[in-house]
Formats: structure tokens, sequence, C-alpha cells
């Protein structure tokens, strides 16, 4: 499904990491692998340091003091805020929406629009394409996407498929009318009929959480994990990326009609610097085009990390400049989106420290 | 230059990779052994080994693995 939108830009991006860094090294006697299996792959996947939030933190702690830097810091004012969307798989609560928790916390207006969004690894396209919409009525200025996740909460230790990349973060990405007539083109596509690749089996109304789903089982991988546990099919996760994900850019380039080259970079969502290398190389799209960098730094922090690829590598150019850029996010779902848009002359764009 | 077996030697040193029809159903390679020959295999033959074809069938045994570089032009 193709998508334009006219005369909508980002402002503003802030990501929010954890303090709280692990490593790799130092997690590995947790996992029921031989020390050079393990080493091997950190090598190749990238693993190396995450960002993990203490426990009891939630989503909204992470937006909550994200939204406070930049009241303080005069880069948004309360006031001004219009609509706040939420893009999270890890809400405070199953109800109220974690974005009405946000704006209560921050004692903003009556007069605004708030909503959660449950989407992961798609999910900064998603909620961009959410903003744009928004912005469309007049009432609506500005829009905050906030990006958040703490899906460590929800990994278990003892698997070495998924703890050793989780990471937790959040994002605030200010959304607003531009004046120049630019047109941002944009794509999605979902399939359903996939959704166990990626699932929290427990902890909803389908399986609520009980003793025995907190029970670490075996499935047969040598990973120990529970039903209350992220579980995570890494083959047919891979595979779709590989099979889906470059025709998808593909098909938007040519919608809007801009080549390859004209693209200064692709950022996409950071799985592990295995699969976007292999992305790359599908796609002939230089590694220097594609920055991989996240997931050994931070962990993959679901929608999180196009932003924070974003403001990792880009901070300074995006300040001064712009840049022409294809986001691309793709996983839980299963969804997978793309957007091709001008991008630059932020006013803000850097990374803090939670707390 | 290494062959194919030293190189799943080095992977799984408890397994003899020349008495098995298949590697993942007798469990001497998972997903993430896969990944790891994968990115051995890149740099061994100075190949990019494309991320459709990273699927257990082509990965099963000897033969498939050779059929596999060898759509890459490389002979092990």
């Amino acid at each position: 499904m193709n998508f334009t939108f006219r005369r909508k830009r980002i402002s503003g991006i802030l990501t929010i990491v954890p303090a709280n860094e692990r490593s790799f090294i130092e997690e590995m006697k947790n996992f029921n692998f031989p020390e050079s299996r393990s080493l091997k792959l950190k090598e190749v996947m990238g693993y190396d340091k995450h960002r993990l939030v203490e426990p009891g933190v939630c989503v909204s702690d992470l937006a909550v003091f994200g939204l406070e830097h930049l009241f303080k810091n005069g880069l948004l004012h309360r006031d001004e805020i219009d609509a706040l969307i939420l893009v999270t798989q890890s809400p405070d609560h199953f109800m109220p929406p974690t974005s009405n928790v946000i704006q209560g916390r921050l004692g903003l207006k009556h007069d605004m629009f708030c909503m959660d969004i449950g989407q992961g690894c798609a999910g900064f396209v998603i909620g961009l394409m959410q903003a744009f919409l928004l912005l469309e009525q007049e009432s609506i200025q500005k829009v905050v996407l906030i990006n958040a996740d703490v899906l460590s909460r929800k990994t278990s230790p003892k698997d070495r498929n998924s703890y050793p990349l989780v990471g937790d973060a959040a994002s605030i990405t200010v959304v607003e009318r531009d004046a120049e007539d630019l047109v941002i083109h944009a794509n999605l596509k979902m399939d359903g009929a996939r959704n166990e690749a990626l699932m929290i089996p427990a902890g909803g109304f389908r399986m609520p959480s009980t003793p025995a789903t907190a029970v670490l089982e075996d499935v047969g991988d040598n990973n120990l994990r529970a039903k209350d546990h992220l579980r995570m099919d890494g083959s047919a996760v891979f595979n779709f990326v590989q099979v889906e994900v470059p025709p998808m850019i593909e098909s938007l380039l040519a919608f809007a009609g801009v080549s390859m080259d004209a693209v200064d970079y692709f950022l996409c969502h950071q799985p592990n610097r295995f699969m976007l290398q292999k992305l790359a190389d599908k796609m002939k799209v230089p590694y220097a085009k594609m920055p991989m960098n996240v997931v050994e730094h931070f962990g993959n922090s679901s929608g999180v990390t196009i932003p924070m690829a974003i403001t990792f590598n880009l901070a300074t150019r995006l300040k001064n400049g712009h840049l022409q850029v294809c986001l691309s996010g793709f996983g839980v779902g299963l969804a997978w989106s793309s957007m091709l848009m001008r991008l630059g002359k932020l006013s803000f764009c850097e990374m803090i420290d939670y707390p | 230059m290494k062959s194919v077996v030293e190189i799943l030697k080095e992977i799984r040193p408890e397994f003899d990779f020349t008495t098995s029809d298949d590697f993942i159903g007798d469990g001497m390679l998972d997903s993430y052994d896969m990944v790891t020959l994968v990115a051995t295999l890149d740099k061994t033959y100075g190949i990019s080994i494309s991320g459709v074809e990273i699927v257990p069938e082509n990965f099963k045994n000897l033969k498939a693995i050779e059929t596999l570089l060898g759509k890459y032009g490389v002979r092990s």
C-alpha cells in the first residue's frame, strides 16, 4: 500500500537510553552454550553492549524523562503539543493507554489527542504516518511521536537468541507542518498470518500469566524461556526480512521516481549487524550508507532503532543541513514499511541517558 | 584455503560432518550456527551468499553446501 504526504516535516529527535549498560561477555555464562560458540556469534551478529532498564522502570518513565528534558531546555513547550502518539509493545498497563498516563504525569493540556499504537519494529514509520494524518487537521499544529519499549523485562536472560540483542529505549520525534511543499512517499505491508514469528505468548487475555507460564522451558534449541517471555523464530524473521524488504524499498523508490544513488542514507531498523549486511548486499547499497552499529552499542530497541541510528550517527549533519533518507522498519506483526523523505535542519537531534 | 568440512569443524568441533546427511535434523547445526557458517564462508571465499539463500535446505549436508557455493563460482 502506497502513501504520499505533503508539507510535513520532522523538526527534532531525541533518544533516551537507560544508563545501565550490560555486556555480552559478562552475560555469556548465563547461556547454555559453549563460550567459543557464543563468541563466534558475537563477532558475526555484532553483540557487544546493550542498555537495559533497571527493574520497575516503565515506558512512561523514559518518555516523561525525555519530554521534561526538552521542556527544561526550551526545545519544546508543553502547551504546544496537540497530539501525543505512543508506539509501544510494553505499555505500563493494559488500561489506561500509556499515552494518557504520560499526558497526565506531565500536566499537559486537555485539548489534545492521545493515542497508543501497538506496533514494534516497523513502528517508527507507522507512527510518522499517523502523525502526518493528524496534521491534516487544522487544530493540530504539532505532534509528539514517542516510540518506546522496555522489552528486556519480557526476555529470558537464559535465551541466547533474544537476550543479547534486546535493548530498552525511547525516542521523541516532533512532527509538524512544513512551509515547503515537499512530498514524502511511504509504503506499508502487513502479514498477520505470520504473527507467531515474534510473540510473547502469555500475559494477555488469550493466555493469562500464571505460575505455569513463568516456568522456563527448553523447546529444543538449548535456550531457556517461559511463555511469559518474548519468543523469536530467528530463521523465519531473517528470511522474511531478506525476501520482503529489498523489493519494498525498490518499489518505494520507483513510486517516488528516485534512484538508489539519490538516497544519502538507508536508515533501517537494527535487528543485528549480519542481517543488515545481507540486506545491504542484496540491495547493492554501500555499508557506509546504511548504519548498522546500533545493536552493538545499545541493543535492538524495537521501534526506537531508526531514531537511534539517526541521533547516534547523523546528529551534527542533520542539525546543519538536509539529507535524503529512506527509513525502513520491519518485524513483529509481521509488518514492514518504508518512507522516503528529506530530513534535516533539526532544531534538536541528540541522545540522553536515563536517569 | 580452508575446506567446508574444516570450517564446519571449527564451528561445532564435537561433530563429524562427513558422516551425516542431515546436519539440521541431526542437531549438528542450528539456525545461529548457520549464520556463523555463512559469515565464515563469505569471508573465506570472498563471496556474499544472498540472504534469501540462507535457508536450512541449503545447509542440510555437504552436498547442499557445495551446490550453494557452486552458484558463487566456488569449488570447495
